[in-house]
């Protein structure tokens, strides 16, 4: 495998020739596991119980879910009144965590969808909880425009159904509309996705299962695969499909979510810039969360041989890119507010860097500018503690530029006489707590029921010659002859 | 149906493939091979041809494109336009995101459906495993036996010779 290169000493100096090299192809996975300690590896922490560690996060969650229940039904009773809402800043919380929720969905399928695409093999270990985590991070998202419109019980009105109303219909031209058919096609397509992914999975474990009842749960869930070739073929195929269909969706998404700012005329959202800067930062939040997730859970669940350094390395690279585009993107705002010569817009800029938000603006630069820099060096790439304080500070940075997009354009627009300030009232706090108790609530019972790592997909990029499988079919075939 | 299977097990994928050569190359037809993870390069080796599924997408997905256009122009051109901030009832740049998403949603979906409903797959079917572990670590090579033309003797000295683990009979409905 390892050529090295051979230099002929007869040949002179400027005719030298070098022989091809070929590699050495990378390892994703520590030690060198059997395809049975593999299986055996990821299905332990579903077999036993849970440790004391998840306990204590479940009863957390659990607790701030328990809240958000609470929270909401105040809410609905109450009308959104309950909010710190008023007559300039007409959204606050709830859509900063609206879009803040869509964008840590972005990560997931970016890992599985786009890298899948460009055969990148280290996606293997963490494609499946970053998948998970996108389907819980939507569910999240999706909550608050729902209780955001007041009369949630009416939330299908915005769905184009026929109806005794004329029938009227939804205005198609509306970004808000967009915005649902969007986020429900994106919902829907990384649940199949994803549970189209864990199939093989669920039939291993069919295979395992010591307990009848969870035998036959999973014997209904994996729908009877039995691991034909001629299955297999097919289903990379559809996986394929599914991929290249995923990757623009997600790419519209946000793109769609960003156009419910952009299309208005208030400035600091009436930008065009706004599309791909805000699929940028979804993709750098929620790499930012996929990270903060795994560290966790390789710790604690000791996937170490499975989410390697390596791995972690890789990420950080993605968070400095996505972070540096975020970046750029702050800039280019900056600059077009000045030089475009809106007395509004250059206002409003003046405004969110020097007003009464301003230390929102400067803890959000803190996480999205100064804090991708940091992950230039090696030192802080190796360190999972580092990486940890890194994830966060990009969870907390990402969400503060929603808050200040959101709440530092609409508190000041245009007429002074219409400026105000927004404060957050307990149930908005409670609520943004109560969305992070639903997502870990989710995410926990995931890793604890469900193969948090694609055991088939790891398999593929570790079993025995098997490094073919990353390989596009003609290159296998090359090789397969060669052998 | 229950047929007549000639099964081999192997451990190791790279043996398995060999002995598929060895087996092509003496002309017996492969039924199918079982493996816990998709071999790249084995489809062609026994034969399976590539598969039609994303027809079912482009077919799909070009006619919710369609649809979802005539939908819009429908509801708000010809149904009840509705006039807001004086932009044209025909405004259908502004459908077309609507349009893409549906294109994806149903394009997915139909995959998805086509490919479940091809491959004989549907919640609590009841598995049907050659051996057992080939869901784990086996790779498991079978050969039907539909008349007596199939030299099974010969089949089995090609298997063994070519690093099988264990080869054995059997009556299964596959």
């Amino acid at each position: 495998m390892s050529a090295v290169p051979v230099t002929n000493p007869s040949l002179s100096a400027s005719r030298r020739t070098v022989e091809p090299q070929t590699l050495p192809l990378p390892r994703w996975v520590d030690g060198n596991p059997t395809l049975g300690e593999i299986t055996d590896d990821i299905a332990h922490p579903l077999e036993g119980k849970p440790g004391k560690g998840w306990w204590i996060c479940f009863a957390i969650a659990f607790a701030a879910l328990l809240n958000l229940g609470g929270m909401v039904t105040w809410l609905i009773a109450k009308g959104i009144g309950v909010w710190g809402l008023n007559n300039s800043v007409g959204w606050a919380f709830d859509i900063t965590n609206f879009v803040f929720w869509i964008g840590i969905g972005h990560a997931g399928t970016l890992i599985s969808a786009i890298l899948l695409l460009f055969r990148q093999q280290w996606r293997t270990s963490i494609n499946r909880s970053a998948e998970a985590m996108t389907i819980f991070a939507v569910l999240c998202a999706a909550m608050f425009p729902g209780i955001h419109m007041g009369r949630p019980w009416d939330a299908f009105f915005i769905f184009p159904y026929p109806n005794q109303r004329g029938p009227l219909w939804v205005n198609f031209r509306s970004p808000l509309v967009w915005d649902v058919v969007a986020i429900s096609t994106y919902f829907t397509i990384s649940l199949v996705f994803w549970y189209l992914g864990m199939i093989p999975d669920l039939a291993t474990l069919r295979d395992r299962a010591a307990n009848k009842i969870k035998k036959i749960i999973f014997q209904v869930l994996s729908m009877g695969w039995n691991g034909s070739q001629r299955t297999w073929a097919r289903y990379e195929i559809v996986c394929l499909v599914l991929a290249g269909l995923a990757t623009p969706l997600v790419l519209s998404v946000h793109s769609i979510v960003s156009m419910d700012f952009a299309t208005s005329v208030i400035p600091g959202w009436h930008t065009t810039i706004f599309p791909p800067y805000f699929v940028a930062g979804a993709i750098y939040s929620g790499f930012g969360m996929v990270l903060t997730l795994l560290l966790i859970t390789r710790q604690t669940m000791h996937l170490e041989r499975y989410i390697t350094m390596r791995h972690l390395d890789k990420m950080a690279k993605v968070l400095m890119l996505t972070g540096m585009i975020v970046s750029y993107a702050y800039a280019t705002e900056f600059f077009s507010a000045w030089y475009g010569g809106n007395l509004y817009e250059r206002y409003h800029f003046i405004n969110r860097a020097t007003g009464p938000y301003a230390w929102c603006f400067y803890l959000m630069v803190l996480g999205n500018v100064i804090t991708p820099q940091l992950l230039w060096f090696q030192k802080i790439r190796s360190s999972v503690a580092a990486l940890f304080v890194v994830s966060i500070l990009v969870n907390i940075g990402m969400w503060l530029e929603r808050f200040v997009i959101i709440v530092v354009s609409l508190h000041r627009a245009f007429l002074p006489s219409g400026w105000g300030m927004f404060y957050p009232t307990k149930i908005d706090i409670g609520i943004l707590i109560g969305a992070f108790g639903l997502f870990f609530t989710c995410f926990l019972l995931f890793i604890r029921f469900l193969p948090m790592i694609a055991i088939w997909e790891i398999k593929g990029v570790v079993g025995h010659g098997a490094h073919k499988m990353a390989l596009s079919d003609d290159r296998a075939e090359m090789e397969a002859s060669h052998a | 149906m229950r047929s007549h299977f000639l099964v081999a097990t192997f451990y190791d994928p790279d043996r398995l493939m060999n002995a598929l050569r060895v087996i092509r190359r003496e002309n017996f037809r492969v039924y199918d091979v079982y493996a816990p993870y998709p071999i790249h390069g084995i489809d062609k080796v026994i034969g399976i041809r590539k598969t039609r599924l994303p027809w079912v997408t482009f077919v799909v997905g070009l006619s919710a494109l369609t649809f979802a256009l005539l939908m819009q122009f429908y509801m708000a051109v010809l149904d009840w336009p509705l006039n807001v901030g004086g932009k044209p009832d025909n405004s259908t740049l502004a459908f077309i995101p609507i349009t893409f998403e549906a294109t994806v949603l149903l394009g997915g979906l139909s995959i998805a459906a086509a490919f479940l409903f091809r491959a004989r797959l549907y919640p609590g079917k009841k598995e049907q495993l050659i051996v057992d572990g080939v869901t784990n670590d086996v790779f498991a090579l079978v050969l039907r036996k539909r008349s007596d033309s199939i030299d099974l003797r010969h089949a089995r000295e090609l298997l063994k010779q070519n690093g099988a683990n264990v080869i054995l009979e059997k009556e299964a409905e596959l």
